[in-house]
């Protein structure tokens, strides 16, 4: 099963945590200073790291959704 | 397993329970908390929290009623007092008592205490761990007023930043040659000429002899062979110790925290520990530590719900903090300690340290960098020579 990741950049405060938890999913605008969603639909196997990412935003910018309950 | 009791209302605590919710514990859960508060976020005590007033609402980890959903006890604003690891009993401040089938231990730190004994009236020192702590200094810092920070550690350099934006006059004093030095070494004093080019007087190398209490508020501060500095306010920012004193006497192993597994459990097979209190093999570095990061809170908290539920897995992590001053974000990942190589790589507004050890590289502080940071955690996951590293960061620079 695919899951979803949602991301708020209004939320983002450019702690970069996601990047450093998920490179597969995340890249980061060094100049805006936010964040930036590479894949928004993501593979089962980026599971564990997708929601890593998500706990590691202490700005709550980001949830994790399985892609049937979408 | 019916009744969990995690003591410590802290983010372990809540990555604990949730955790254990999420591998599907249906069991009691109770959360035993030291201070009245529901679990807040400690990182922007020292930055926003402290320059724009204090929002509950925005520092709370969890909704109210989250605990209420997941089902969790809430006994806020008890110190837990001793632990009976035989009988499962865990005893309260307030003499109550909880019987356990499955315990975490996610106490965290509670700060050191130093410059207390050189003062004549310790009420004047401000210290800066808690919430209430927060609100205290929070009300006191106004522009034009004289700021001492003791302990040029993350605490002491972010409040002295946050200070200084808002026009405060801020020393920072520091007994090491430089900020930052239990964790960055030498390379610490990139800090120094950042805090100086905001007009901070950072001074490291030097001791505090007395401080005095001054008529009419505030301190008066002697270091040995330095001008006498008058404050309005002092802060005491010397670092952070495990909270264990409520331990002693369980017959838990404890050794700077509680000793832990690679696993996270402790010395008794039903009580694990998560957090700034743990100090866990960890498999990747073959090597025993304790760190007091937020993201090792969040994920420890999870790893151990696993653990106490029967999973055998080794908690396996690069250590990863940030720190924001001014406009430096500096992002670290791995460890600085005992570097045999260092480099450092510096840009306009940006700058890129590496440590490395026995020829691998095993650390890196990136500031206003996190692309850099990102690439520099897989190297140091992947076991990249140092060789290779410091060439990589030539190419990138």
């Amino acid at each position: 099963m695919a899951i979803i990741v949602k991301f708020d950049p209004s939320k983002c405060q450019g702690y970069a945590n996601c990047l450093i938890e998920a490179p597969e999913i995340w890249d980061f605008d060094e100049d805006d200073d936010v964040a930036l969603l590479l894949q928004e639909v993501v593979p089962e196997s980026l599971r564990a790291k997708a929601e890593a990412s998500a706990r590691g935003c202490p700005a709550h910018a980001i949830a994790v959704e399985n892609q049937s309950d979408a | 397993m019916d009744h969990v009791v995690v003591v410590g209302a802290s983010l372990a605590g809540v990555n604990a329970i949730e955790g254990l919710r999420d591998r599907g514990f249906t069991g009691e859960i109770t959360l035993v908390g030291a201070e009245r508060h529901l679990p807040y976020d400690r990182p922007p005590l020292s930055k926003e929290a402290l320059s724009g007033g204090l929002d509950g609402e925005r520092l709370a980890l969890r909704p109210p009623q989250w605990y209420e959903e997941q089902g969790v006890t809430l006994r806020l604003g008890e110190p837990a007092r001793a632990l009976e690891p035989g009988p499962k009993r865990l005893w309260l401040d307030s003499g109550g008592q909880l019987d356990f089938d499955g315990l975490v231990v996610a106490t965290g730190s509670s700060v050191r205490r130093f410059a207390h004994r050189l003062c004549g009236d310790p009420a004047r020192l401000c210290q800066l761990r808690t919430l209430d702590d927060a609100q205290r200094l929070g009300d006191q810092l106004e522009p034009g007023r004289r700021l001492v920070v003791l302990g040029a550690g993350f605490i002491g350099l972010e409040v002295a930043a946050t200070a200084r934006t808002l026009g405060l006059d801020v020393t920072v004093i520091d007994v090491a040659a430089s900020p930052l030095a239990r964790v960055l070494g030498e390379a610490g004093a990139w800090f120094t000429d950042l805090h100086t080019t905001h007009g901070v007087d950072i001074r490291c190398g030097t001791s505090v002899d007395s401080i005095d209490p001054r008529s009419g508020g505030g301190v008066v501060v002697r270091s040995p062979g330095r001008a006498t500095l008058e404050a309005d306010l002092f802060l005491e920012s010397v670092g952070a110790a495990p909270a264990v004193d409520w331990l002693s006497g369980s017959g838990l192993v404890l050794e700077d925290g509680v000793v832990c597994g690679s696993d996270l459990r402790t010395s008794h097979p039903d009580i694990v520990a998560a957090g700034d209190v743990a100090r866990w093999h960890n498999d990747l570095f073959g090597e025993s530590m304790r760190v007091e990061h937020w993201t090792n809170a969040v994920e420890q908290g999870r790893h151990a719900a696993g653990t106490l539920l029967g999973e055998r897995e080794s908690y396996r992590s690069i250590p990863y903090f940030w720190t924001d001053q001014f406009s430096a974000k500096a992002r670290f990942v791995g460890r600085a300690d005992a570097a045999d190589d260092i480099v450092v790589e510096r840009g306009e507004d940006s700058a890129v340290i590496l440590f490395g050890r026995d020829g691998r590289l095993r650390g890196a502080l990136c500031i206003n960098a996190p692309r850099r940071l990102a690439r520099c955690r897989i190297a140091i996951r992947d076991g990249m020579s140092w060789t290779e590293a410091a060439a990589d960061l030539a190419t990138c620079a």
